[in-house]
């Protein structure tokens, strides 16, 4: 099987019966927290304090709630409205948004104390949505200089994704670069086909490493 | 839903839509209360984040007047409780947000704001 990115957009492939079938596979769900985790990890906050995150492409809260577990508060968006669906009768407490995040975001300049993202910027890169689009390069750029502006400086943004090759990083890096972005890609793992995992860590200003 | 917490920190992101894009005009809403866990530190963290004027207006669009209108020098506990309760338990479900300036309506149903935009109001 390819991956979901290759087939159908976001909000198609995650239909009822995939965000369902996403949501209560316990294999999924382990792979999404240990992941989470990880970008919490990346993140670096300062220890003990709550903080109010923005999860990007949040789906059925699977990371919220392990947000929440872990003390912070947090506002998500995702563009398939079956994911959210699924969120909002599990009783996760976040704000879910229905927002397609290649189109940019409205918040206000340093809403956020971080963001985190998980296996969902490839769909930025692969299938277009539905909706009339344009360019993956322009969706990129909003996507981009809208976040940086909506967090705090310093923060930082740690996404996990699946790129399939290295222009593919490239153009990701470089365009998060022109967007005001430092910081670059972690790859855990990676001389395991299986478990590589790559996680793009995104700093604004110092990326907050001096807050204690 | 929408909580007051994150409509403050909401501005409309309209092609072309930078003056008077915030805050968004609430219409027609229905809301829910849902008690949460008392954060102060969460709270006084997210003080400077602010806009106290848009968070008062939105209070009252949807029905609390609880808080003063002039932003208060000092945070007491009592009023840290108030502010707790104005930004996390208010749960706004259904109605719409419009943009006071170029009168784009998100609207709100079964709990989630829609924030699509259409072709032309694409920056
Ligand atoms: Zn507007």
């Amino acid at each position: 099987m390819s991956r979901p990115e290759h087939q159908a957009p976001p909000e198609i492939y995650y239909g009822d019966a995939e965000a369902k079938k996403y949501t209560q596979n316990t294999r999924n769900k382990q792979i999404q927290a240990d992941m989470t985790y990880r970008a919490l990890e990346l993140l670096n906050l300062p220890s003990d304090e709550p903080a109010f995150l923005l999860d990007i492409g949040c789906g059925s809260g699977l990371s919220g709630e392990i947000l929440e577990e872990e003390g912070h508060i947090w506002a998500g968006v995702d563009i398939a409205p079956s994911m959210l669906e699924v969120a909002l009768e599990r009783d996760i407490n976040g704000d879910l948004f229905l927002q397609d995040i290649g189109q940019g975001f409205g918040f206000r300049p340093g809403s956020f104390d971080g963001a985190i993202s998980i296996s969902v910027l490839q769909w930025l890169l692969n299938a277009e949505t539905s909706h009339p689009t344009s360019s993956p390069p322009h969706r990129l750029t909003r996507f981009f200089t809208t976040l940086h502006s909506a967090l705090r400086n310093p923060s930082r943004a740690v996404f996990q994704f699946y790129p399939t090759s290295d222009d593919q990083i490239q153009l990701i890096t470089s365009i998060a670069q022109k967007a005001g972005f430092g910081g670059g890609v972690v790859v855990d793992y990676p001389n395991s086909k299986k478990a590589r995992k790559v996680f793009l860590c995104l700093f604004v200003g110092g990326g907050g490493t001096q807050q204690q | 839903m929408v909580r007051l917490i994150t409509h403050n920190l909401l501005a409309c992101h309209v092609k072309g839509c930078t003056t008077n894009n915030f805050p968004l005009i609430f219409r027609d809403v229905e809301v829910e209360l849902q008690e949460t866990e008392f954060n102060p530190d969460f709270i006084r963290n997210m003080l400077s984040r602010l806009e106290w004027t848009a968070l008062i207006n939105a209070a009252k669009q949807v029905g609390d007047t609880s808080l003063p209108p002039e932003q208060p020098d000092m945070m007491d506990d009592e009023l840290l409780q108030k502010l707790h309760h104005v930004l996390m338990e208010i749960n706004v479900t259904d109605g719409a947000m419009v943009c006071q300036n170029c009168n784009h309506i998100y609207p709100i149903s079964n709990g989630i704001p829609n924030m699509l935009l259409a072709e032309h109001e694409i920056g």
